[in-house]
């Protein structure tokens, strides 16, 4: 005798927090169900396989039928179909939408596209997150991105109020949706001990400074997902502080005066001094061409990190020696562009921090 | 002209894309009603559309009111071609009709597709202007109100219980209709909802004429049920209990009533209840019916059970003559009507006064020999028939009425069974009629000192007097075993009672209930016709016999000695014969203590068969004890001589009488064949009785923490806490058709229908410690080789801490309830619960094993700051775009449709749904109308919509969603007394297709949490209810 038709369907709508786990990791009802007695459920219970297996079906038959509307989270509370208390709807929404941290990294500034789609099974492979997780996840970003492209308004806010998602992944969704708007490079290899969370800490300070949403008076669009074309155009000006030979060198000079005997690694940091700089203001005067602004974060390793690194630099070293090389061009008189210097150097500096661990 | 109904549609929203091209829907409105029709404007490419209508406005006879849905149908429009349907509302306007419920009908309806299912919804606003029409020839009965709830509704007090209701319309079925070959399934599904829309409005129209004819002004537990006959019709039936209600205002419930009726109420209680003689019932014994041949139609009428003994004449030698003389009264009262039928499950205190038994008949009828197949008269007589038949064997128990009433019917092609069943019981007359009042008080002064005598001693134990035999102990219409009352020691006792009511409050029981049930197959030859009804109708009483020793072997298994809540189904397919009895045990202690079950072998030579039986005798003595235990069982040692010599009994075995259409004079006894005193023999004779016994074996207890009963509430848990989960299982299963005997079918079923419970327990673990309440199963042969069983019940977790406490005072509470109750004061009849809530806040906490609630509370104020949020983040980012207007159509979109429904709530409210009459740790302040849909769903797309699972899964939590969006609309939060009475459903995977037709019902109330309600009630007294049930839970 075989059930042909099974289901159960309560007034309110029953969430298994373990099953929904397991439906959204990719597993099948069978690979779910046997998760579930090696979980020991069946002994805790009392149940038979047989049970587990009906109330598995059951629970992925829910959150298929969910899923439809969890693609839209306020239909999720709108609609009238699943009576689910606030509590248990946040839950389904905050889990549907979170995302693998090894995923994640795969993904990273890669264009949302088809072609990036057809490539997931390469990237299950290589995580071992299942391919259906991988494509659930790769949606969600797909999604959250279609929508708040074009918007105005802050990144993380218009995420939040079109996916109801809480502020902290949020805010790492204003991450993923700048890194694939900007494309920038994060797979390379010298980039891989960066961890999501060091880029989503990068992102989300050149979306506070970088873009024109930024600037407080801005009329214009306030546009979180753009870097700011003015001051990427601007950040030419900068160009002087290492072409002009004699600013150069004062500038070289105000730094080791005040951090003589701070430093562990003052000679290093001499003798390195013109290069480090070149490579920070190379950056900001070449980010006008689009292959330039991919390659920030390669940039930023190869040209300033990898030195120091190389030279055993203290991350309190780097602190300093970033601190008093931002501060001291303030005190260089025929340096005009301070503001412009600052609102660069503030967020470089801090991603720089970030990004400086093995 | 007595009645101006006017519609307005506000708006739609969550639409489906009806246009391709543009990903949009050009939405209109037609709203009908009658015959006419409105139309609201095309609002062009929205999915979000607002309409904003004007009031249109239908003047109607308010016989249209009441039998008339109002349909709105939600178009797309399309400039070249026909306008395509997105779906249809139909909205019931009875709830507006009344004065006391609902005043405007408004809120989010889904829109439904019998294809499609829900496609978005629409927000609609209704509203009904009465003219007030003193026309005594009138059709309508509007203003009469109707309740599914089978006791008096918790905000009224019954003046006058009237009696039985009932009505019958037959109409053609759509789906056999002759334009059916060339109409859409759409089409077909429409016509058929909205006929049977229609006529259950005409059957509650008429079935309120006969109300008012009554005297009445309300019928409760009323039940309406819809036959499929196929080619010979369609037939929506109806029955009711009418009565006269008072709504217990709260300034009403403080001044004592000067009317004599409730004055008389408030008395009778005190007065009454174990004074009037006892009766009681005994053991099963069987009392078969008599059809009678209808001239054109081929019927045989079945054999008719009557459960539980009968003797008579009371023991009480003083309460003799009053007792005759209460009976004479009651009859009296009761004789004027045609049917003393009650459909009633609890009683106000007092209105029961004995119970005699379980009274059935069945009746197998040839559908295709209706002469007039479009007309009611066949049916009616029919049941008429079989109402005779009740009536009778409730004679016979020496019992003037049954409560518990209930008719069903179950339809396999041609033939059908027509069955009703209740139990015989002896009311208080009061309730019944005014007349009998004043003969009352005479009556009862006159009787005074004989009266007191009893009324002092017995006042004690109360709450056995409804045990008591309410027939002739010398007279007995079958043997019986009966005993002298373990409580009041007085009154004769049977050993055993089964009842189709809820246990009554002032019951007092031992420890805890539990569901019991009885299942049974019966392969029978594929046959036409006459022969087919012949073989269906010799197996019946076999069936019956057989449900019922099961039923009586599991009750000792269980160590228990009363049924309550007893529900029998038979259920009859193309090759066999179904019976599914369920009921809830109970240890009562007016009733003796049940004596053990022995088992006797055949051949008693054989060593190692003896051996056999010893071990399964002994399998069954440690189960006995094992269930005792669980169930808490442990009845006070009553030393034997207080209770008095065992009466004499004629004959130790009780009977089945059973008579047959055909030879109604011929007698044929049956031999239930009980055993012994106290020893109960099961004789072990051939392997049919070995499995008996296995599968009385192999019935698992629920897993701890669990319990489960098909009553109203669990015997022996009062400690409810709020959370409660309704939902419904089904489950179909294929039999494989090899080799199928009874043995393997019977198998079968029974392992379908303990892994559904096991299944449920499963499901349901985070409610631990908790009890499945209102179980009910219903199971049905859709095909040859398919079972369908569908399970509704409510799941409601209690106390465990309390429980331990309360059960010491458990009796002092019951009487105390019951005395609450019938003093009037029912404004706060759950006090008492409230009381010891509030003051072990601790153990309550601890009790839920999961703490949901603070969770949810957070969660819930952190959706709040979401929204709250996006809000400011919205208006920022409108200011600032202000002067760019080219804002893209995308996020235009978006704040649409975001503004829109932000004056109203942005959540939905919260709706619940449960099958019992009361919601706990709660109060009903407000009835606002019966809720009676019917859906058809059909899908052409089986495998696409995930197969017969997916569908019907899809299906049920739409008609839930529809059946909450009423409740919402009407004001309220909750529904009470739901009960899902049909779900019919046919696949054919081969062609891709599945349909399903639901037939949901149940009363639309809004309650206010008892913690909110304390607050309220200590600052106004009076105005208590108003103004918090619309503060309370009723969100939009």
């Amino acid at each position: 005798m075989t059930n042909e038709l099974d289901i159960f369907v309560g007034n309110t709508t029953l969430i298994d927090e373990d099953v929904y786990r397991l439906w959204l990791d990719g597993y099948s009802v069978s690979d779910a169900v046997g998760l579930r007695v090696r979980s020991g459920i069946l002994e805790q219970t009392g149940a038979t396989a047989g049970v587990l297996q009906s109330d598995t079906m059951d629970h992925y038959r829910t959150f298929h039928m969910l899923e439809r509307l969890l693609h839209t989270p306020p239909k999720l509370l709108h609609q009238l179909v699943f009576q689910i208390p606030p509590s248990r709807q946040a839950l389904l929404i905050e889990r549907y939408y979170a995302f693998d941290e090894a995923f994640v990294r795969e993904v990273l500034g890669k264009k949302l596209s088809k072609g990036t789609k057809k490539d997931l099974d390469n990237i299950s492979a290589k995580t071992g997150v299942t391919l259906k997780s991988c494509r659930r996840q790769f949606d969600n970003f797909k999604r959250v991105f279609k929508v708040v492209e074009e918007m105005r308004g802050s990144l993380a806010g218009n995420i939040q109020q079109h996916f109801l998602l809480s502020d902290r992944l949020a805010r790492d969704y204003a991450a993923v949706v700048f890194f694939a708007n900007n494309r920038f490079e994060t797979g390379k290899k010298k980039l891989q001990y960066l961890t999501f969370g060091d880029l989503a800490f990068c992102a989300e300070l050149m979306i506070q400074n970088w873009t024109p949403g930024a600037v407080a008076d801005s009329q214009l669009d306030d546009m979180d997902v753009d870097l700011d074309k003015e001051f990427l155009q601007d950040l030419k000006e900068l160009k002087v502080l290492v072409a002009d030979k004699d600013l150069l060198d004062l500038h070289k000079s105000l730094v080791c005066t005040a951090l003589r005997g701070k430093l562990s690694v003052f000679a290093e940091m001499e003798a390195n001094f013109k290069n480090l700089s070149r490579g920070l203001v190379n950056i900001a005067s070449k980010l006008t061409h689009t292959k330039d602004v991919r390659d920030l974060f390669v940039d930023l390793v190869e040209k300033f990190i990898e030195p120091c690194r190389s030279d055993r630099w203290p991350l309190n070293d780097v602190r300093l020696f970033l601190n008093q090389y931002s501060a001291s061009v303030h005190s260089l008189d025929g340096f005009r562009h301070q503001t412009l210097w600052d609102r660069y150097m503030v967020t470089l500096r801090s991603c720089l921090l970030r990004m400086y661990h093995d | 002209m007595p009645g101006k109904l006017k519609v307005k549609i506000v708006a739609g929203r969550h639409l489906p894309v009806m246009d391709r091209a543009s990903d949009l829907t050009d939405a209109f409105v037609e709203v009908k009603f009658g015959n006419t029709t409105f139309k609201t404007d095309v609002y062009h490419k929205s999915l979000n559309p607002q309409w904003n209508s004007e009031w249109f406005k239908f003047e109607v006879d308010d016989e249209d009111l009441q039998d008339e849905p109002l349909q709105i149908t939600v178009l797309d429009h399309d400039t070249y071609s026909a306008n395509d349907a997105i779906g249809k509302v139909y909205i019931d306007i009875d709830p507006l009709l009344y004065s006391e419920a609902a005043t405007v009908i408004s809120g989010w309806f889904p829109i439904y597709d019998t294809i499609h299912g829900i496609r978005g919804e629409i927000n609609v606003v209704v509203k009904v202007d009465l003219f007030n029409d003193l026309n005594r020839f009138r059709q309508s009965s509007c203003g009469v109100k109707f309740f599914c709830t089978t006791s008096i509704p918790k905000c009224y007090r019954a003046v006058i219980i009237h009696g039985f209701v009932e009505e019958l319309v037959v109409n053609e079925d759509p789906e056999y209709q002759w334009i059916d070959r060339i109409r859409t399934p759409r089409a077909s599904n429409e016509a058929r909802q909205r006929l049977i829309s229609l006529m259950s409005g005409e059957l509650q129209r008429k079935i309120g004429l006969k109300v008012l004819e009554m005297r009445g002004n309300a019928v409760v537990g009323y039940l309406q049920c819809f036959d499929l006959e196929g080619e010979s019709g369609l037939v929506v039936r109806a029955i009711g209990t009418a009565c006269t209600l008072d709504k217990l205002s709260s300034t009403a419930a403080f001044l004592p009533a000067c009317n004599s009726p409730s004055k008389e109420m408030k008395e009778s209680p005190l007065v009454h209840p174990p004074s009037h003689g006892c009766r009681s019932t005994h053991n099963s014994p069987i009392h078969t019916a008599t059809g009678s041949r209808l001239t054109q139609n081929f019927s045989v009428s079945v054999p008719t059970l009557i459960y539980t003994g009968m003797g008579s004449g009371s023991a009480g030698k003083e309460g003799g003559p009053f007792k005759a003389l209460l009976r004479q009264q009651t009859q009296s009262a009761l004789e004027q009507r045609e049917f003393p039928f009650f459909t009633l499950t609890a009683f106000p205190p007092g209105f029961l006064v004995h119970v005699g038994g379980v009274v059935s008949a069945r009746s197998v009828k040839l559908l295709d020999r209706i002469h007039n197949p479009d007309e009611p008269e066949t049916r009616d007589a029919w049941w008429a028939e079989i109402r005779q038949e009740i009536k009778s064997h409730a004679k016979a128990l020496g019992c003037h009425a049954v409560v518990g009433y209930s008719e069903s019917t179950s339809i396999c092609e041609e033939v059908c069974i027509l069955s009703a069943s209740g139990t015989a019981a002896v009311l208080n007359p009061r309730f019944l009629q005014d007349g009998t009042v004043e003969g009352c008080l005479e009556q009862r002064l006159s009787w005074q000192p004989g009266f007191f005598s009893i009324g002092l001693e017995e006042n004690l134990p109360a709450g056995c007097g409804f045990c008591h035999i309410p027939y002739d102990e010398l007279n007995m219409p079958f043997p019986a075993h009966l005993t002298y009352c373990y409580s009041c020691r007085k009154q004769k006792v049977p050993d055993v009672l089964f009842t189709t009511i809820d246990l009554p409050a002032d019951a007092t029981v031992i420890g805890k209930g539990c569901l019991i049930q009885a299942r049974l197959c019966r392969l029978k030859k594929k046959a036409q016709a006459e022969a087919n009804a012949t073989a269906i109708s010799n197996l019946l009483p076999f069936m019956e016999y057989e449900v019922h020793t099961q039923l009586m072997n599991k009750l000792k298994l269980k160590g228990m000695n009363a049924l309550f809540g007893l529900r029998i189904q038979i259920t009859v397919g193309e090759n066999m014969l179904m019976g599914l009895a369920s009921a809830t045990g109970v240890y009562l202690t007016a009733l003796p203590t049940p004596g053990g079950i022995q088992i006797a072998g055949k051949t008693p030579n054989d060593g190692s068969y003896e051996q056999h039986i010893s071990h399964m005798q002994k399998k069954i003595n440690d189960t006995i004890a094992k269930n005792k235990e669980l169930y808490e069982i442990n009845p006070p040692e009553i030393p034997e001589e207080i209770i008095g010599s065992p009466i004499p009994e004629p004959r130790q075995r009780s009977r089945l009488l059973r008579s047959q259409s055909e030879s109604s004079d011929e007698v044929i006894e049956l031999d239930l064949s009980h055993g012994k005193k106290d020893a109960f023999v099961l004789e072990i004779d051939d392997t049919d009785a070995m499995e008996d016994v296995h599968s009385l074996l192999t019935d698992v207890p629920p897993p701890s923490g669990f319990y489960s009963c098909n009553t109203e509430i669990m015997p022996g848990i009062n400690n409810w806490t709020s959370e409660i989960q309704m939902f419904t299982s089904v489950r179909v299963s294929r039999l494989s058709n090899i080799n199928l005997t009874n043995q393997t079918l019977n198998k079968n079923f029974n392992d379908l229908c303990e892994n559904l419970l096991k299944s449920l327990y499963f499901k349901l673990r985070s409610m631990i410690p908790c009890c499945l309440c209102h179980v009910n199963f219903t199971v049905s042969l859709p095909e040859d080789e398919l079972i369908q069983v569908t399970v509704t019940a409510v799941a409601i977790t209690f106390d465990k801490h309390q429980a331990v406490q309360t059960t010491k005072t458990q009796v002092e509470k019951s009487s105390q309830r019951a005395s609450i109750d019938n003093e009037e004061l029912l404004q706060f009849p759950l006090e008492l619960c409230t009381d010891t809530l509030a003051s072990h806040p601790f153990s309550s906490a601890k009790a839920t094993s999961i703490d949901y609630s603070s969770f949810a509370d957070r969660c819930n104020s952190w959706i709040e700051l979401i929204k709250l949020k996006a809000q400011t983040i919205r208006r920022g980012s409108i200011k600032t775009t202000m002067p760019v207007e080219k804002a893209s159509p995308l996020t235009e979109g978006h704040f649409r449709q975001r503004s829109a429904p932000a004056c109203a709530n942005s959540t939905v409210g919260v709706v619940k749904m449960t099958p019992l009459s009361f919601i706990p740790g709660a109060k009903i302040t407000k009835y606002l109308g019966i809720i009676n849909m019917f859906f058809i769903r059909e899908t052409t797309s089986l495998r696409e919509e995930g197969g017969v699972s997916g569908f019907l899964h899809a299906f049920i939590a739409e008609v839930f969603a529809m059946v909450r969006a009423h409740v919402a609309a009407l004001g309220g939060n909750a529904v009470v007394s739901y009960i899902m009475k049909q779900c019919v459903f046919m696949e054919n995977p081969n062609k891709n297709q599945a349909q399903c037709l639901i037939n949901v019902s149940g009363d639309a109330v809004i309650f206010v949490r008892e913690s909110e309600l304390e607050i309220i009630s200590t600052q106004q007294p009076i105005a208590s209810c108003q103004p918090a049930c619309s503060g309370g839970e009723i969100a939009t």
